[in-house]
């Protein structure tokens, strides 16, 4: 028992440690050392670090049922891991490895050691961070249920508020803003009013929704209330972005919007019908340079449209694309439609790219002085005004999806993802389900690409890579495949927050390899779970996980 | 989640309006490149001499596809699945072996001992290579084994671009220039050096796969869990380690094609894995995924029809920068297979059950 638990906590140490290694040389732990989120002393950089060791000892400690088996193992991988961040260290510092791994620079020892150096007191420093660490996720997984996580919630809440101080800065009133922030991060007195203010936030909500169950059942009135009031509360806040968010923030919600409709619509595709289009990008370029085409005087027949009468040809447009998709991929298994659909996407980058069609499309250069709308005088011009078309457009697309959901044609979407040979045989049209999500789906993709045309005021090829694909398929993973608000969450984390981190930007592609990856691993169904998918998914991958080992044994699958 | 229903689920040889718009989309383009090439030939820009050289870059091109579509050729055979990481499994091998190569050109022994040189290259880039692929199937594959298709699919995704931005933040984003191989340099025949190279290198290659899998108890077990993986466990073949087998020697075989690759075209970088491992896929599938000896052949057709495709399909029509479309008819032709021929042209060979 002991020997199995040693190894056990030994081997999540060193994976936790492999995992410090790589994080190090990949850059992203000293491109965040600038980044200071409380008082001058923790940098984000540190806040990982501490947060890949609490990991470790919390993934150790997980297994068993009380703080006396829980503490010490996951301390001693916590420690493990330490130790190996510090042979990191020392490496970096006596040998030369910069010719080769770009970040084995000697600053990263330095920050790998919170500030030690590669020498004893770096050691020293990071022994003791691990054993802290080692305790306190212990301790806080041995805290009785709602405890630990609303330490940990607050904890994270006041991270994001420090990461975010430039944006935020400016927005909140300036005694607020003076009190919360120091010169670089949260100043030490707004770190701990803002963790006290959120645990407060956090157990309240917490204890509201545990009365809220029992409640439920007896008072019926209120609860029919409730949730249209929180929607025009919602609606309300949302509405009101562009009198309080300045340019940027204006300009990053309108990108959150593009991406939002692309992931409405990747959903019905792969949340709904589960069909994996990984060529979701060509409905997104076929909409810009529609757009582009039509309002552009530069490229084509030099004519140039109205952005209000170009909007419904660009949809339109794609929603044949999206059949013209569609229909050959009918018949195609789910690995084939993947390649096949991104051939699709490719052939699309590639064609517009070619100084073959140069003259129509303007090639590598792209389009430039696309259309901007106006309505009557009022010309809407910048990312604020902008903000509430996209608002709109992603209202009616949510819209759109719900009462598709709940629709006939959603529930054979649904049944064609279960299982497509028994959806036949109960009667549901194949061709048709599958053909109406392609050229519906492709439509709020065509929808988001007009409209980020419009506002970006040139498209270049360059925009409508397979990394599009990409990012819509990892907002869905991330958010829950199937899942509408999820679709929201899944674009606020992984297109708000980047475009938010600068520093971020570079490892945005490689967080969402590792987004995928995780969540297909420990959280199949996503972060908001659709209900029916949920069961679907995290049913199958649990078997298959627990069942695995034995079933390749006995050649069961 | 089985996703090809047995044709014809629904009632007879009924023929639906969507697979005639399908095949009259398919006539049209072949007569487009039918018409092309005779546009093309009949103009005579090109001399025979040109298209010769088309056609043996083209092999040399398709040689390096072969060797990768075996990979994925070889994990589908066993595991039903694409292994979609497998071009940066490719891309590994050949950024890391970069630094040996730069290591032994500045020390000399590249210049001195040029074959032993080339050999400890192909070898390093096939090792590492190896070790990426079989960590792969570890982390993201194994422990998905029996879930719904899609999840490993988007595991795989996850995995292509979790490798690409790691070597990324490792080496940079620059683009390296591997060191010149001095007696690879020059031209014997119509044949550059490095081409005759690649041959070389290639039948080598398939040579010791083929004794692997046909002489060895790894390659039997492999065979076998292609064959039927159920029966092969009871057999007492240890499954687990047959695939894991695949996926060493598939990585291996991609790492040398990643040298090799880097022979002929010299250039390395991050992203390098995209397009040849999206090619070898299609080349797999033309050939039949699943069968051997039609990833062979796939590569090399596929090879030919890119190098000479631009010149003799479009050049007929005038069309400007025809070379940038070569992507393009490799995509497209991608499309076409999986579309009318999933089969591909020597056929599927995965054993005896229905495929799913």
């Amino acid at each position: 028992m002991i020997v199995h638990a040693a190894r056990r906590a030994i081997f999540i140490g060193l994976v936790a440690g492999i995992a410090g290694w790589h994080l190090s040389l990949v850059g992203l732990i000293p491109a965040f050392a600038q980044r200071r989120l409380v008082g001058d002393a923790l940098t984000f950089s540190y806040a990982l670090l501490v947060a890949l060791l609490a990991l470790a000892a919390y993934a150790t400690g997980r297994r068993y049922p009380g703080a006396v088996q829980r503490i010490p193992w996951g301390i001693l991988s916590a420690l493990l891991s330490s130790l190996m961040l510090f042979l990191l260290a020392l490496l970096v510092t006596h040998l030369n490895l910069r010719q080769i791994l770009l970040n084995a620079t000697p600053e990263l020892a330095r920050v790998l050691t919170f500030g030690g150096g590669a020498s004893g007191a770096g050691l020293v420093r990071l022994l003791l961070i691990g054993l802290l660490a080692g305790l306190f996720a212990g301790g806080l997984s041995a805290l009785p249920r709602p405890w630990g996580r609303v330490i940990v919630s607050a904890a994270l809440m006041t991270l994001l508020l420090g990461l975010l101080r430039d944006v935020l800065g400016p927005l909140l009133p300036q005694v607020v803003t003076s009190f919360l922030y120091g010169t670089a991060g949260l100043s030490l007195a707004g770190a701990l009013v803002t963790f006290l203010l959120a645990a407060v936030l956090f157990t309240l909500r917490w204890s509201l929704r545990a009365k809220a169950v029992t409640a439920r059942a007896t008072a019926a009135v209120p609860a029919t209330l409730r949730q249209p009031v929180t929607q025009a509360l919602l609606l309300l806040i949302l509405a009101s972005v562009p009198l309080w968010a300045g340019l940027f923030l204006s300009n990053v919600a309108d990108f959150v919007g593009f991406y939002i409709l692309m992931g409405l619509g990747l959903n019905l595709v792969l949340g709904f019908a589960g069909l994996l289009d990984l060529g979701y990008v060509a409905f997104f370029a076929v909409g810009a340079y529609t757009m582009a085409v039509l309002t552009s005087p530069e490229v084509g027949q030099r004519f140039t449209l109205d952005f209000w009468i170009a909007l419904p040809i660009a949809i339109v447009t794609t929603v044949l694309a999206g059949l013209l998709v569609g229909l050959p991929v009918l018949r195609m298994r789910g690995d084939y439609l993947a390649i096949a659909t991104l051939g699709f996407g490719e052939i699309v980058r590639l064609l517009v790219l070619s100084d073959w069609l140069k003259p129509y499309l303007g090639g590598a250069q792209g389009v430039t002085r696309i259309g901007r709308p106006s309505i009557a005088s009022w010309r809407i011009d910048s990312p604020q005004e902008f903000y509430l078309l996209v608002l709109l457009s992603c209202l009616f697309a949510w819209f759109l999806s719900v009462r598709l959901r709940d629709s006939r044609l959603g529930r054979s979407w649904f049944a064609i993802r279960e299982d497509e040979h028994v959806a036949q045989a109960m009667g549901i049209n194949r061709v048709t389900a599958k053909l109406s999500a392609f050229a519906i789906g492709a439509s709020f993709g065509g929808l988001s690409g007009a409209l980020f045309a419009s506002l970006v005021g040139s498209v270049v090829p360059a925009s409508f890579s397979l990394l599009v694909s990409i990012n819509v398929v990892a907002v869905l993973v991330l958010g829950g495949m199937g899942s509408l608000p999820g679709v929201v969450v899944g674009a606020l984390a992984l297109v708000g927050l980047p475009e938010l981190l600068r520093e971020f930007q570079e490892y945005r592609l490689l967080v969402y390899g590792i987004v995928l990856i995780a969540m297909m691993l420990f959280r199949p169904a996503g972060l908001l779970p659709e209900r029916i998918h949920r069961r679907e998914l995290e049913e199958a991958v649990e078997e298959a996980r627990e069942i695995a080992p034995a079933e390749i044994a006995t050649g069961r699958g | 989640m089985t996703i090809a229903a047995p044709h014809r689920f629904t009632g007879g040889r009924r023929i639906d309006i969507s697979q005639l718009i399908v095949w009259t989309i398919g006539g049209i383009l072949l007569a487009i490149v039918l018409l092309g090439s005779i546009l093309t030939l009949r103009a005579g820009h090109y001399t025979a001499a040109q298209w010769r050289d088309f056609v043996v870059f083209g092999i040399a091109q398709g040689a390096i596809y072969a060797l990768i579509a075996l990979g994925y050729t070889m994990v589908y055979g066993v595991l039903r699945m694409i292994n979609f990481a497998h071009g940066e499994v490719f891309m590994s091998g050949a950024m890391t072996t970069f630094f040996l190569a730069d290591y032994l050109n500045r020390s000399g022994f590249l210049k001195a001992h040029p074959w032993i040189s080339l050999v400890a290259m192909l070898l390093f880039s096939g090792l590492v290579s190896m070790t990426v692929a079989v960590l792969v199937e570890r982390i993201a594959y194994r422990p998905l084994r029996g879930a719904p298709r899609l999840v490993p699919l988007i595991t795989a995704v996850g995995a292509s671009f979790f490798l690409q931005y790691t070597f990324r933040g490792l080496f940079g984003s620059g683009v390296r220039a591997y060191p010149a191989i001095p007696v690879l340099q020059g031209k014997l025949w119509v044949f550059q050096k490095t081409q005759i190279a690649v041959f070389v290198g290639v039948l080598i290659t398939l040579a010791l796969l083929v004794l692997f899998l046909q002489r060895t108890r790894a390659g039997l077990a492999i065979r076998a869990v292609a064959e039927d993986r159920e029966a092969a466990a009871l057999m007492g073949v240890d499954v687990d380690r047959a695939i894991v087998t695949t996926f060493a020697v598939g990585g291996f075989m991609a790492g040398i094609a990643g040298v090799l690759y880097a022979l002929v075209f010299v250039q390395v970088q991050f992203f390098m894995g995209f397009l040849p491992g999206i090619k070898a896929f299609t080349a797999a599938v033309l050939g039949g995924i699943g069968n051997l000896p039609g990833a062979a052949v796939g590569g090399l057709v596929l090879g030919v029809i890119e190098s000479i495709g631009p010149s003799l399909f479009f050049d007929g029509y005038g069309i400007r920068a025809a070379h940038q479309l070569k992507d393009v008819i490799a995509f497209t032709i991608l499309v076409l297979i999986l579309i009318f021929r999933p089969t591909g042209l020597l056929g599927e060979r995965l054993g005896g059950e229905e495929r799913v």
